[in-house]
């Protein structure tokens, strides 16, 4: 078990890292996203000792790792840019580690084939690695950063210069070749692509402005993202500032919204004239703010006669439903998944079903 | 960054002391007294006419050579055929033989008794040799297109290999033909190679001196053959020097119009990798040309080189039995083998020299600081000035030393010092922090690193740049003519020697030395491509 306490920072004078607490169990693969220069490769550099932290912690098993040299910390790192030994073939650089433990030659020879196996590289042991293409020579520094059994693995955006195609392999590959290694305890990946963080994570920490954000499984994160910023990082682009009256309505661009058991009390109160509503529980911890952004999910909103005047702006086919974007009469837009094509300049009426408040 | 201040003073100290103090000496000689080298050389036509020849002969080279070489360059960049890899580098063979063996070469080709002219004596039943083009400027631009075909397919070949052929195809969707596509889309667009090889061809044809002073007989001469005629025949000093100014002045031009071209140049258009533009010869027209093309040029290229090994052993072993013979009244004062000797030694303290120096040099430039900056062009001076200059300026500056066998080797470092830092810096470069810290991670303590990471590519540094200076050094001819001590020659000393002596059995021991000069050399390089690591910077 990896435990990170309180880690921070400071870079040129600005702060790069402002606090990072965080723990990764046995067995589970964590992901770290943000945007780049988000401080996610000083995070990694920090733990493998590389850089030092300005204060916090860093704790393997509850052994303080403060005082642990580099090369005896027992954590494998692969490197954005591989660093490959370009003067070792492909054998030479996988054995490096085993022969740094003073592995014996059989056993170096036995490991090496294993982990090149495992990578799917079987029979490049006597290639050159300067003249393999992009995705054999990540998966040599793989092997590589793998042979000598890390108890933690570290990969820092390991698929960043590969094009999508084999990107979107390789990372399926990579997920079942990390759960498969019986000695690796942990694993720490670092990207900036959601997507990737999406198909390789236990758990994704979303960095931001030198603070984690939110932490939780991909499905957690999309269900409840905890912050505006969060939400539009995964993707999400329907928020609208919000405000919270004493009185508890909810005041939008898209009209004013109260909780359902208000709204049976006093519908007159609606300006909106059909029952737009939100469930209480989904008025989160925001609810006590002043401002809050407002989350609509495209699938929660219906179209009919009634409801806020919109026209249509744009309508394509996407995997089985309709996506379409339009605008309100007051000028804001959203984006919204129905069964059926819409014509463009067509009017409707938009009946928004839920909607979430989140800290802005 | 750290700068390695003191690693910087050796160097420094080696350039001010046999570079920046000989030149100094040469502008000195020049301008001091009554000025009678610089007045007498504007006075008399000769003079005049010399600088014309130096200037005709080295356009008319790089005409001929780009004429030569541009049709080989479209072939290696858009043709995919077998063998491409080892045909490109045999190219490259001519181009790093020493001047000495391809005067030597086409002696032997193109004399009296030359294989051509026996050959064709022999088919057509004459009685006189129907070629007779040594001692004329024929034969200098053949030997000057021979060097430097491989400039011209390398650097234009190069950049062609990478222009994306998707513009072409524009130009002919377009409604342009093939001629009008090429002339107003490709040539535009290789133009800036184009010019860059031209010039650095007209460079070392402007420099030529061991292929003119051989080959081009009493008569001919360019700036450099006149220098090296005014100091070793007539002493004439102070011409020697204005001559020399003269020189240094052109070829200081030359390279600073040249770097400020590849400058230009490096700054690429939308670049393709080579893979996608290459294809077969497919169609008959096209095989008849590439392949018929790829064998003139080997032809071309390989005649010369082989016809010396050829020639040398027309006797069985006799003239290489015959180096080591020393006979009364030889021109030489030692066995001929004693030049091997010689050129052995000089070797080994020009490698040492130059390896110690340019290491110092590479390692302080590793770290790209403003001093780094500063310092890397200053490093590459001794690349714009001519050997025999340089050889000129050792003699007026270094007079006194004149005597001292230290003035070849010190005279090839000087002259190796440049290409050993550009060909230590880039295997240095390739030593980045993450290699070091990548081993850290897997477990090496910080000793192990530097023998694992460190150590090994230092040390093949090391071994390129000792190779880089012998090669250099067995073959240099133009300062070694000058500073050398008589009794003391090195191999090519020894074979300039034979070939002004008459005789079958002095131009068979020229051509023996020759072979063996050529071997060497060959085996270097193949050496060396083989232990460099990364990039090379040229």
């Amino acid at each position: 078990m990896l435990k990170i306490i309180n880690v921070t920072k400071t870079y040129a004078g600005a702060p790069l890292l402002r606090g990072i607490s965080l723990t990764i169990n046995d067995g589970e693969i964590m992901c770290l996203l943000g945007s780049s220069g988000g401080g996610k490769t000083t995070l990694l550099r920090i733990i493998a000792g590389l850089e030092p932290a300005d204060a916090g912690e860093i704790f393997f098993d509850d052994q303080n790792m403060r005082d642990a040299p580099i090369h005896q910390r027992g954590f494998g790192l692969m490197f954005q840019d591989l660093a490959l030994f370009p003067h070792k073939n492909v054998f030479e650089n996988v054995a490096f580690g085993l022969r740094m433990q003073s592995a014996s030659r059989a056993e170096i020879r036995a490991r090496v084939n294993e982990m090149l196996e495992l990578v799917g590289l079987a029979g490049f042991a006597a290639r050159d690695v300067n003249n393999l293409s992009g995705g054999e020579q990540q998966r040599v520094a793989l092997a590589r950063s793998l042979a000598p059994r890390p108890r933690l693995l570290m990969l820092d955006e390991p698929l960043g210069a590969l094009d999508r195609i084999l990107r979107e392999q390789l990372v399926a590959d990579l997920r079942a070749i990390l759960k498969r290694i019986g000695t690796l305890r942990a694993a720490l990946y670092v990207t900036h692509d959601q997507d990737e963080a999406f198909a390789i994570a236990d758990r994704i920490a979303i960095i931001h402005a030198g603070r984690i954000a939110q932490i939780g499984a991909a499905a957690e994160l999309y269900r409840a993202p905890a912050s505006a910023f969060v939400a539009r990082f995964l993707g999400m682009t329907n928020l609208f500032p919000a405000r919270v009256c004493a009185d508890g309505r909810v005041e939008t661009e898209l009209g004013t919204f109260v909780t359902a058991s208000e709204a049976k009390q006093s519908p007159s109160e609606l300006e909106i004239a059909s029952a737009q509503s939100f469930d209480s529980a989904s008025l989160r911890s925001g609810s006590h703010l002043a401002m809050t952004s407002a989350l609509i999910r495209p699938d929660r909103v219906r179209v009919g006669a009634s409801g806020v005047p919109a026209r249509v702006e744009e309508c394509t086919f996407r995997a089985g439903r309709y996506r379409a974007r339009v605008v309100t009469d007051r000028g804001a837009r959203l984006t919204i998944e129905i069964d059926r094509a819409l014509a463009i300049d067509a009017r409707v009426g938009l009946e928004i079903e839920s909607v979430e408040l989140l800290p802005a | 960054m750290k700068t390695h201040r003191p690693a910087l003073l050796l160097p420094l100290a080696f350039l001010a002391a046999f570079y920046v103090y000989p030149l100094a000496a040469i502008l000195q000689t020049s301008f001091s007294g009554d000025t009678r080298g610089l007045a007498e050389l504007c006075a008399d036509a000769y003079y005049a006419r010399v600088l014309a020849f130096t200037v005709f002969q080295a356009a008319l080279s790089t005409l001929l050579t780009l004429v030569v070489a541009l049709p080989a360059a479209y072939i290696f960049a858009r043709y995919d055929f077998r063998g491409a890899r080892v045909l490109r580098a045999l190219t490259t063979l001519p181009f790093l033989m020493p001047t000495i063996v391809v005067a030597t070469a086409f002696s032997a080709l193109f004399g009296p008794r030359g294989s051509v002219n026996l050959a064709l004596m022999q088919f057509l039943q004459l009685d006189q040799p129907p070629i007779q083009i040594l001692n004329t400027l024929w034969v200098i631009l053949l030997a000057h297109t021979f060097y430097n075909f491989t400039i011209v397919l390398r650097i234009v070949g190069g950049f062609w290999a990478n222009l994306d052929p998707q513009v072409e195809n524009a130009a002919r969707v377009l409604g342009a033909n093939r001629a009008r596509t090429f002339l107003h889309v490709t040539l535009p667009l290789i133009a800036p190679a184009i010019v860059a090889a031209a010039l650095l061809v007209f460079i070392f044809d402007f420099t030529s001196f061991g292929v003119v002073l051989i080959l081009g007989g009493p008569r001919l001469a360019t700036l450099e053959v006149e220098i090296y005629r005014q100091t070793v025949n007539l002493f004439n000093l102070p011409i020697a020097a204005a001559l020399s100014l003269a020189q240094l002045v052109c070829t200081f031009a030359l390279m600073y119009v040249y770097t400020r071209l590849q400058a230009r140049l490096a700054q690429p258009l939308r670049l393709r990798p080579q893979a996608i533009v290459k294809r077969k010869p497919q169609r008959a027209r096209e095989k008849i040309f590439v392949w018929g093309y790829l064998t003139a040029m080997l032809v071309f290229l390989m005649t010369p080189l082989v016809s010396v090994i050829a020639a040398s052993f027309e006797d069985g072993s006799g003239y290489y039995a015959e180096l080591f013979i020393n006979r009364r009244g030889s021109i030489m004062f030692v066995p001929p083998m004693e030049a091997v000797r010689n050129s052995l030694f000089f070797a080994a303290i020009t490698i040492v020299l130059a390896v110690g120096l340019g290491l110092l040099a590479a390692y302080a430039l590793v770290s790209q600081s403003r001093a780094a900056r500063i310092l890397d062009p200053v490093f590459m001076l001794p690349l714009g000035t001519s050997a025999v200059t340089l050889g000129f300026g050792f003699i007026l500056a270094l007079g006194n030393l004149r005597a001292s066998i230290w003035l070849v080797p010190i005279a090839h470092a000087l002259i190796a010092f440049p290409f050993v830092v550009r060909s230590l810096l880039p295997m240095l470069r390739s030593i980045q922090p993450q290699l070091r810290q990548a081993a850290q991670i897997l477990g090496a303590s910080p000793a192990r690193v530097w023998r694992e990471i460190d150590l090994p590519i230092v040390a093949r540094a090391v071994i390129v740049g000792a190779v880089f200076a012998f090669t250099v050094s067995m073959g240099e001819f133009g300062a070694t003519a000058l500073v050398a001590r008589p009794e003391l020659p090195t191999i090519p000393l020894a074979i300039y020697r034979f070939l002004g002596q008459p005789g079958l059995v002095n131009f068979g021991q020229a051509l023996a030395l020759s072979t063996i000069l050529m071997v060497v050399s060959a085996a270097a390089i193949v050496a060396m491509e083989r232990l460099r690591v990364g990039e090379s910077e040229f």
